[in-house]
């Protein structure tokens, strides 16, 4: 999307969002293929019984990843404010790791829409999936 | 649930201990019921500067709102049936109308303004202090009956409501 793409370290760009270590969120770059993983932890657990992650964490890694992929398509620092998003569940959360791709399906010059879809151990069979509208700051915002 | 429910303060420490103390995460996120009523419940997560989303601004991250949100759903589908059933959401859409002013904390109120055999249809808002005055709305499709294991916070729901209603 962007033809200078300058590489930039991912992992540097979410320890500037508390809330993205406090869900024990990192990124695995391989090229320009990037997953983000969230590491199980006790307190994602929604469910003890199941037990299941809870519902709201996966939502906020899928909008997390929405973000990460963003802000390397574009290449600003500037972080993407979402304006609407849906996330269909599609199987509960086990308590294990997480794993979640991005795809920008459209980027304009105000509003990008995203895809992302989250799963565990069998990419093939995902947890969840959301689509939403991001609000890009244009460069003029950004540095005001 | 009917008209014979009751929120006392008994009921509110019942609820919470129930719903929210057997949810790890709602306890990671220090979050409280403020109010609960027939299909309807409130709660309240304090601001944190662990919820950061933007270090430049201290506004919390919207995964916040969804998560806090999406709880507040699942409890008002839970007060909305006579007998509290093991549910999980389906979808949930969330519009975010403005950030959360950093440093205040966030309210939340839903209402499960329908329920079938096997849907449940919630609504919900975030908010500082005015409901008028909203963060974030939602709109959101739970499945009951999602699966056959009772969580013991819902089993210890149902037993707690049940004498409710007797004792009317």
């Amino acid at each position: 999307m962007t033809d200078a793409k300058t590489p930039r370290d991912l992992n540097a760009f979410i320890e500037g969002i508390p809330y993205a270590r406090f869900l024990g969120i990192s990124v695995d770059q391989k090229g320009n293929e990037i997953t983000t993983v969230m590491k199980f932890d006790q307190k994602l657990i929604g469910n003890p019984m199941l037990p299941a992650l809870h519902g709201g964490v996966i939502g906020a890694f899928l909008e997390m990843t929405a973000i990460i992929q963003l802000a390397y398509e574009t290449g600003s620092a500037a972080i993407p404010k979402p304006i609407g998003i849906t996330i269909d569940y599609l199987r509960s959360g086990k308590p294990v790791d997480t794993y979640a791709r991005a795809h920008i399906t459209k980027q304009g010059r105000r509003v990008a829409t995203v895809q992302v879809e989250a799963w565990q151990e069998d990419r093939s069979k995902p947890i969840a999936a959301t689509h939403g509208h991001f609000l890009l700051k244009t460069g003029e915002e950004a540095e005001s | 649930m009917s008209a014979e429910f009751k929120m006392t303060p008994e009921t509110m420490m019942a609820l919470k201990e129930m719903l929210i103390q057997h949810v790890p995460h709602m306890r990671a996120l220090g979050v409280e019921i403020i109010d609960a009523a027939p299909a309807q419940a409130w709660l309240r997560v304090p601001y944190d500067e662990r919820f950061i989303g933007n270090v430049e601004t201290g506004v919390i991250h919207g995964g916040v709102i969804t998560t806090v949100l999406d709880n507040t759903c699942g409890m008002a589908v839970q007060l909305a049936m006579d007998e509290p059933q093991a549910i999980a959401t389906l979808d949930l859409r969330i519009d975010y109308m403005k950030p959360a002013t950093p440093g205040l904390a966030l309210t939340t109120h839903a209402h499960c303004y329908k329920t079938t055999r096997n849907i449940a249809f919630v609504r919900g808002t975030a908010y500082h202090t005015d409901i008028d005055d909203p963060i974030a709305s939602c709109v959101g499709t739970f499945m009951i009956g999602a699966n056959r294991t009772v969580p013991t916070s819902v089993a210890a729901a149902k037993a707690f409501m049940a004498k409710q209603k007797k004792e009317g």
